[in-house]
């Protein structure tokens, strides 16, 4: 039998994205799977709360608890997070990293904005000028 | 009364005593205070000469009309109403940056100097910077950035008012035969009084002391505003 080609599954322990609600923008253990649409969430160490959420709404991530039991509570998921470190990792990951620097970007002001423009335009100098030398 | 409204006709929604809390008059009776208009005497009395008739008669002040309109014309109700003044938006305070959005400087970043009492707002560009003078715009036009410069130091006496940007009158007839030939040629522009030019001067060596404290805000205000694809107003933060 060949094996499957996908990497992340919906399963218990599966470090997820949310996409809506309140919460979203963090990140999230399944604890539980009610059905084939939703799944208990929790997050104790990034402040989500335990709750029933869809698929539909979330994403799923490389990261995952390796020991967490089914239906597992919230002090035992925050224990495995903690253990694992599974924060960091996420947060040190290029789609965090990525995610983090976007939202910095849209955060900026007009004037932050305008002295982005100023040092992207030294570095395209910078660029081109390197690139004329070599050739 | 108009705080009881009728329930039916002539029993009024509240009671006697709520009607007496609504109306205040647990602070004593209201006294009408009104002013004491001094009314010029509607007669006045005049000697009048004449060997027979002559003596005093009271002649009135104001001489009644010899005709009556034969109509009558409803005189049209005044109006109590007033202006209410211009509130100023939270996010514009001296020293805000604006980004002007309509006029011959659309697109120009310019510093708020203050509210005049027409309500409109008084910028400069400073026009040494961005060629933006000392100018009026109505805050509708104007989106305000969250970028302050320190205008503290800038004198702005009560010379700038809404009079200062008033137009001037126009200058004395010119002869007709002078305008027939002037025609087609462009229009000579009177030049800027001296004194304008200080004032500015004046306004804009105050703040462009304090601009240059920052690095690149005066590349920014000399730079124009404006969308790029993929931009939308409502999703940026000024």
């Amino acid at each position: 039998m060949q094996e499957s080609n996908f990497k992340r599954f919906v399963e218990v322990g599966r470090v997820v994205l949310l996409k809506s609600g309140p919460s979203a923008g963090q990140i999230a253990v399944i604890a539980e799977i009610i059905d084939h649409n939703r799944a208990i969430i929790d997050g104790p160490t990034t402040s989500v709360p335990r709750q029933a959420f869809p698929y539909k709404h979330l994403t799923l991530t490389p990261h995952k608890l390796t020991k967490l039991p089914r239906g597992a509570g919230s002090g035992v998921i925050k224990k495995q997070l903690e253990k694992e470190a599974t924060v960091a990792k996420w947060e040190g990951s290029k789609w965090a990293m990525k995610r983090a620097a976007l939202e910095q970007r849209r955060k900026l002001n007009d004037f932050g904005r305008f002295e982005v423009q100023l040092l992207k335009k030294q570095r395209r100098d910078l660029v081109r000028k390197a690139l004329a030398k070599k050739v | 009364m108009a705080r009881s409204k009728e329930l039916v006709p002539h029993i009024g929604r509240l009671s006697r005593s709520k009607l007496a809390a609504k109306r205040g008059l647990y602070k004593g009776l209201k006294k009408s205070g009104k002013p004491t208009v001094d009314t010029p005497p509607e007669t006045v009395e005049k000697t009048i000469g004449g060997d027979k008739n002559g003596g005093k008669r009271l002649v009135p002040t104001s001489k009644a009309p010899r005709f009556y309109p034969a109509e009558d014309v409803s005189q049209p109700k005044k109006s109590r109403k007033t202006p209410k003044p211009t509130q100023l938006r939270g996010s514009i305070t001296p020293g805000t940056v604006l980004i002007l959005l309509a006029g011959r400087f659309r697109g120009k970043r310019v510093v708020f100097l203050k509210q005049l009492d027409s309500g409109l707002l008084l910028v400069t560009g400073p026009f040494k910077i961005n060629g933006v003078p000392l100018r009026r715009v109505n805050q509708a036009y104007v989106i305000a950035t969250s970028t302050h410069i320190d205008i503290s130091k800038v004198n702005l006496d009560g010379k700038f008012n809404d009079k200062y940007f008033a137009k001037t009158d126009s200058k004395g007839v010119v002869s007709a035969e002078a305008e027939f030939f002037e025609e087609g040629k462009p229009k000579a522009k009177a030049a800027l009084p001296e004194s304008k030019t200080a004032d500015q001067k004046a306004v804009d060596d105050a703040i462009i002391v304090s601009v240059k404290k920052t690095s690149n805000l005066a590349k920014y205000l000399a730079a124009s505003w404006g969308l790029s694809k993929g931009q939308f107003p409502h999703q940026l933060v000024f």
